[in-house]
C-alpha cells in the first residue's frame, strides 16, 4: 500500500520500539482532510508514541508517514509550521500569564510581537480565558490550563491538530466544557487526530475511530460500527443468593441479540433497545420465579470493545510509556 | 541564524519575565551567598592565614567564582521542569531554531549572574573587600566571571536534561561542583593541603579561575596574566564540551 496523497494524515507500516517493547508495530492509517479521527486505546497501547512520531518529536524505526502532505522525517521543519499539538500535560509555562504564553508561542511560530499579541487576545476570548489572561497560569484550574494549552496549539491556525488525551485527569464538568471547545474547532475544517482512553469521548468527537492495542490497529470504523461489534447495550442481572442461574438464562432467552451468559456471577446479555428492557426482564424473571437482587443496563465501555476485539481486557500496558520515560531518565 | 537569534531572545525573555514570579530562586542566589560570605569572613576567616592583609580581599574573588559556577543551576532546574511539564515537547513541535531553547535559557543566566555578582560585590565592599587594581582590570574580571558562568550554564543545561528530577539535578550539581570549588584556592591557600589534594587543586579549573580573579582584582600588572589566559582556556573548553552535548541531549529529550 502506498501513501495516500490526498489524506491529511497518511501512515504506512509505522514502527517504533523502545528497547524490548514494540510501541508501534506496523501501523497503517489514513485520515481524510477536515475529519476527526479518534485513536482509542488503554494506557501504553502506543497512542502517545504514534502522536509523537507524527508531530516530529520522535523518529520512527520503520515505515513512513506524511502529515499535511509533508514527510515527518525528511520535511520535519516545514511540517512543524503546519501542525498544532496539545497534550495531556498542559504544556504551558506556569509562571507566565495566559497571554504571555500565547504571545511566546506565536512569536516562536515566526509572528511579530504585535501580531502574536492580537492573535493571543483573540484566542483567550474564544476560550473564555480573557479575564484570566493577565494572571499567571499557576492560578488556573486544571480545565483552564487545558483550554490554554489547546489555544497555544491553535496559535498558527494549523491545518492538522493533534490532541493527545485532551481531557485525561479532568473533572466531568471541565471535560464537557473542553468537548464543546473541540467540537467548535472541528466545525471549522481542521483535521484532528485525537487520542483517548474513553469510548464516550471518541464517540462524541470523532467521526472515525481506530482502536490500538500493543502498537497495532485492531479495528477501524465509525462509532456505530464499533459498537455493533461490541453488541450495544448490556443487561446485567445480579441474582439473589441461591437463585437458579440456568432458570434465569432460560427466562431471558430471546430478549436480546445473543444468548444470556453467566459471567462473574452475573447473568449478562446484549440488548438493542434501552426502553422497556428492565420492565420486560423483571416480568420474565418474576414469572419464572427467579429472585433478583439487582438489575442494570450498561453502555459498552472501552473494556467491552477490547474484550470483544482482542479477547483480553484493556489492562494497563504501562511498559511502552514507562520505557519512554526511562529513556529520558 | 537570524531565526536562532530571534528565538533565543524570545526564550531568554520568557525566562527573565518568570524570574520575579518565582522568588524562592532569587533568594537562593542572593541571600545564600551572603550567608556564606559572612560565615567565612567572621567564623572561619580569623583562623585562615592567607598572606593577604585582609581575608575579605582573599575571600571575595573565591566566593564569587564559586557562586557564578552555581548560577547556571537555575538552568538545570528550569530545563528539568520544562521536560516534565511537557514544555520541551511543545517547543520541539514548533518551527523554531533547535538550539534556541538552551541558548535562551543560558543567556538569561547572564542577567541573573550579573545580579548575583553585584550583590556579592556590595556585600564584599561592606565587609572590607576592595579593588587594588585599575578600572579596566576590575571590569575585565567581571567579564571573565560572566564568561565562566556562561560556560557553566551549559554544563547545568546538560545536567538538567539528563537527570530525572529537580532533586537529582540538585544532587549532581552539588556532588560534582561543590567539592571542586572547595578543593581549590577559593577559600584557603592550597599550600596547607595534603600532597594529593594539592596536586589536584593545582590543576583544578576553579583554582586557576580564582587565581585569575585575584590577579585582576588584587594584584594587577595588566589583564593578560598567565592565569587569565588559562582561565579563558578552561572556560572555552567547558563551553566546547557541554554546549554540543546539551544540544544533542535536547534533540532527544522527551517529556513524560
Amino acid at each position: 500500500m502506498s501513501l495516500d496523497g490526498e489524506a491529511a494524515i497518511s501512515v504506512r507500516g509505522l514502527a517504533k520500539a523502545f528497547g524490548e517493547v514494540q510501541a508501534l508495530d506496523g501501523v497503517d492509517l489514513d485520515v481524510r482532510r477536515g475529519t476527526v479521527l479518534g485513536l482509542l486505546g488503554p494506557n501504553g497501547a502506543g497512542k502517545t508514541t504514534f502522536v509523537r512520531v507524527l508531530t516530529t518529536l520522535l523518529p520512527p524505526d520503520a515505515g513512513e508517514a506524511r502529515v499535511a502532505g509533508l514527510d515527518v522525517v525528511r520535511q520535519a521543519r516545514e511540517l512543524r509550521e503546519r501542525i498544532g499539538l496539545a497534550g495531556q500535560y498542559a504544556a504551558v509555562d506556569e509562571n507566565l500569564t495566559g497571554l504571555e504564553n500565547l504571545v511566546m508561542v506565536g512569536r516562536l511560530y515566526g509572528a511579530g510581537r504585535r501580531a502574536a499579541r492580537s492573535r493571543g487576545t483573540e484566542l483567550l476570548e474564544r476560550f473564555e480565558l480573557d479575564e484570566a489572561g493577565r494572571r499567571p497560569v499557576k492560578t488556573y484550574s486544571g480545565g483552564m490550563r487545558r483550554r490554554l494549552d489547546l489555544a497555544a496549539a491553535l496559535v498558527a491556525e494549523p491545518p492538522v491538530l493533534f490532541l493527545d488525551e485532551p481531557t485525561t485527569g479532568l473533572d466531568p464538568r471541565s471535560r464537557l466544557a473542553l468537548w464543546d471547545v473541540i467540537e467548535g474547532l472541528v466545525g471549522g475544517g481542521t483535521t484532528v487526530l485525537l487520542t483517548t482512553q474513553y469510548l464516550e469521548e471518541a464517540d462524541r468527537l470523532a467521526g472515525m475511530i481506530a482502536v490500538i492495542d500493543h502498537g497495532r490497529l485492531i479495528a477501524e470504523g465509525t462509532s456505530d460500527e464499533l459498537k455493533s461489534r461490541v453488541g450495544g447495550i448490556r443487561l446485567e442481572v445480579t441474582l439473589e443468593e441461591g437463585a437458579d442461574a440456568d432458570l434465569a438464562r432460560r427466562a431471558l432467552d430471546g430478549m436480546g441479540e445473543d444468548e444470556p451468559v453467566l459471567e462473574d456471577g452475573l447473568v449478562k446479555l446484549s440488548v438493542r433497545e434501552r426502553r422497556g428492557t428492565i420492565v420486560e426482564a423483571v416480568r420474565r424473571l418474576s414469572d419464572a420465579g427467579v429472585g433478583v437482587d439487582d438489575l442494570a443496563l450498561r453502555r459498552p465501555t472501552l473494556d467491552d470493545v477490547f474484550l470483544t476485539l482482542t479477547g483480553h481486557v484493556a489492562e494497563e500496558q504501562a511498559e511502552a510509556d514507562e520505557d519512554e520515560k526511562a529513556m529520558v531518565a | 541564524m537570524r531565526r536562532l537569534a530571534t528565538d533565543t531572545l524570545i526564550i531568554a525573555e520568557r525566562n527573565l519575565v518568570r524570574l520575579p514570579r518565582a522568588p524562592d530562586l532569587l533568594l537562593a542566589f542572593t541571600v545564600q551567598p551572603i550567608m556564606f560570605v559572612l560565615l567565612f569572613r567572621y567564623v572561619f576567616g580569623g583562623a585562615i592565614h592567607t598572606g593577604y592583609r585582609n581575608y575579605a580581599d582573599f575571600l571575595i574573588p573565591g566566593i564569587i567564582v564559586q557562586n557564578i559556577a552555581f548560577g547556571g543551576f537555575v538552568t538545570a532546574l528550569g530545563l528539568n521542569e520544562d521536560v516534565h511539564k511537557g514544555l520541551i515537547d511543545r517547543f520541539r513541535s514548533l518551527p523554531m531554531a533547535r538550539p534556541a531553547v538552551l541558548a535562551g535559557r543560558t543567556l538569561a543566566d547572564i542577567v541573573t549572574n550579573l545580579l548575583s555578582v553585584a550583590v556579592l560585590l556590595v556585600a564584599g565592599l561592606i565587609i572590607g573587600f576592595s579593588f587594588k587594581t585599575t578600572v579596566p582590570e576590575a571590569l575585565a574580571g567581571v567579564g571573565l566571571l560572566i564568561l565562566f558562568g556562561y560556560a557553566f550554564s551549559w554544563f547545568f543545561a546538560f545536567v538538567g536534561l539528563l537527570v530525572s528530577s529537580p532533586e537529582s539535578a540538585n544532587s549532581v550539581g552539588f556532588i560534582a561542583v561543590f567539592p571542586l570549588t572547595f578543593v581549590s584556592s577559593a577559600f584557603v591557600p592550597i599550600q596547607t593541603f595534603p600532597t594529593v589534594l594539592r596536586d589536584f587543586a593545582d590543576v583544578n579549573p576553579f583554582t586557576i579561575m580564582v587565581n585569575a580573579m585575584r590577579h585582576l582584582w588584587e594584584h594587577g600588572h595588566g589583564i593578560s596574566g598567565a592565569n587569565v589566559w588559562q582561565a579563558l582556556l578552561w572556560t572555552a573548553v567547558i563551553f566546547a564540551v557541554f554546549a554540543p552535548v546539551a544540544v544533542a541531549r535536547y534533540r532527544r529529550a522527551t517529556g513524560g
